[in-house]
């Protein structure tokens, strides 16, 4: 008799199917256009290309798969990593539907919560980014405005304000020790910011150090 | 054919790839609703999590856009377009495209048109190089998910603090990436400080939220509390680069 898969066991199943798949659709853009327009790659450029691409890049995908998997849920994960802008877009959203429902994503709600936030995000985008490309015309002197850019390029802090202070708020014990190590790094190593990918998981095993030792202790 | 970055064959192939996307984001929604209901989360609760994130998520696609817009420019559209629809983010396609162009002998800033090779060779770079997402959580997903269920089993607070705990740690990431340009008001450069005086306001505009939904009741607040800050906070950094700009 063939046995009936859990919710949880399913999105392995069909997740590992899609993002499979998706690393196949992916490869065919730079094939499907050499083939149509009868034009071979470049292997040294590539390879070289490659080279001064991918140890950073791969080594960042690892780490945030590492980190983010478990912050993200499996639908969540399987999706975000396809859809990508995980750290400004994916993971706030995740963040925030747990937080507006109070679901915790390691269980049943907070798994479904958090795909629902993901997929609904990565939709919006999606549609968005097509409008874009078809008014892309009338659209780039408007996003493109002096007047509008600063306040597109402090998104990252507007974001991190407004999320940060809700946490910070509830788990303050926890945060004092990540936030202060990471206020010093960033100020007495300047230039730093090019490398925050590599030190959300410093953050993450310093918090998780503190909070194990606090909780050890009796103190959260 | 003669190639073109905006080629109408390139737009197809293009456009196949972002329907996929789409395809996979529908799939998702659909099972983890069913499933919602499934678990008798009420229908109300549901369509505030879709509702309140696609409203979220307005401000930070249209700076997606921009970045479309942006790397159009030397790319064409098309590339672009797919890229930004998928893994990738501006902060990694400008660094990959301009690394497979000066392989190639070329410079980013010079580039005026791409011959078909030249284009095929960047779009490989671009995909290949940040792939390992992709393919590592359908290798490694099942066991960390599975690793997290049992912590929470094992030892319910525990759990919930280490959930917390990862969250708190990217945020820190994050707020102390904020005052990377800090020291450069030491040299007389007030532009160090627009990151934090942007998130300042966006933190006190959750405040203001918060005793909104606590003094005068507006639960719908709740929902709307984060697309609020994030709006105010981004608004906030016209007048105060403005200022210090």
């Amino acid at each position: 008799m063939k046995k009936q898969l859990s919710y949880i066991d399913s999105v392995h199943r069909e997740g590992r199917i899609w993002n499979l798949s998706m690393v196949v659709i992916l490869l065919l853009f730079p094939v499907a256009v050499g083939l149509l327009f009868n034009a071979g790659i470049d292997w040294r450029g590539f390879a070289l290309g490659m080279l001064s691409t991918a140890p950073m890049y791969w080594a960042v995908g690892v780490i945030e798969t590492f980190t983010y998997v478990p912050m993200l849920g499996a639908g969540g994960s399987y999706l975000a990593f396809v859809t990508g802008n995980i750290t400004n877009l994916k993971a706030p959203a995740a963040l925030n539907a747990l937080e507006l429902v109070g679901a915790d994503v390691k269980t049943e709600e907070g798994e479904v919560v958090s795909t629902i936030a993901i997929a609904v995000s990565s939709i919006v985008t999606t549609l968005i980014i097509v409008l874009g490309v078809v008014l892309i015309t009338p659209l780039t002197p408007l996003l493109n405005s002096p007047v509008l850019a600063p306040a597109f390029d402090q998104i990252l802090p507007a974001l991190f304000g407004g999320l940060g202070v809700v946490y910070i708020a509830r788990n303050w014990k926890i945060a004092v020790a990540p936030v202060l190590l990471m206020l010093i790094l960033f100020i007495a190593i300047p230039g730093l910011g090019s490398y925050v990918g590599i030190l959300v998981p410093v953050g993450v095993l310093v918090a998780l150090g503190v909070s194990r030792i606090l909780y050890r202790k009796g103190r959260l | 054919m003669e190639f073109s970055v905006n080629h109408p064959v390139l737009f197809l192939i293009a456009g196949i790839v972002v329907l996929a996307v789409l395809a996979q984001s529908f799939f998702f929604l659909r099972k983890a609703w069913r499933h919602g209901k499934e678990i008798g989360m009420p229908m109300d609760k549901l369509k505030r999590i879709a509702i309140s994130t696609a409203v979220f998520t307005v401000a930070p696609a249209l700076a997606i856009v921009i970045s479309v817009i942006s790397l159009s420019k030397k790319l064409g559209i098309p590339l672009p377009w797919m890229r930004l629809s998928v893994v990738g983010a501006i902060t990694y396609e400008t660094p990959a495209a301009a690394n497979a162009l000066s392989a190639m002998g070329l410079e980013w800033a010079q580039i005026t048109s791409l011959t078909a090779t030249q284009y095929v060779t960047v779009a490989a770079v671009m995909t290949m190089g940040i792939m390992v997402g992709i393919w590592l959580v359908p290798v490694v997903g099942k066991k960390l998910i599975g690793g997290m269920i049992n912590l929470e089993k094992r030892d319910k607070k525990w759990g919930e603090i280490f959930s917390a705990s990862l969250f708190l740690g990217m945020i820190s990431a994050f707020l102390g990436y904020v005052f990377d340009d800090f020291t450069d008001i030491f040299h007389g450069d007030w532009k160090g400080l627009i990151p934090p005086l942007v998130m300042l306001v966006s933190a006190c505009m959750m405040g203001v939220c918060a005793l909104a939904m606590k003094k005068l009741k507006w639960r719908w607040m709740n929902d709307y509390a984060l697309p609020i800050s994030l709006l105010v906070g981004m608004i906030s950094a016209i007048p105060i680069t403005a200022w210090l700009g």
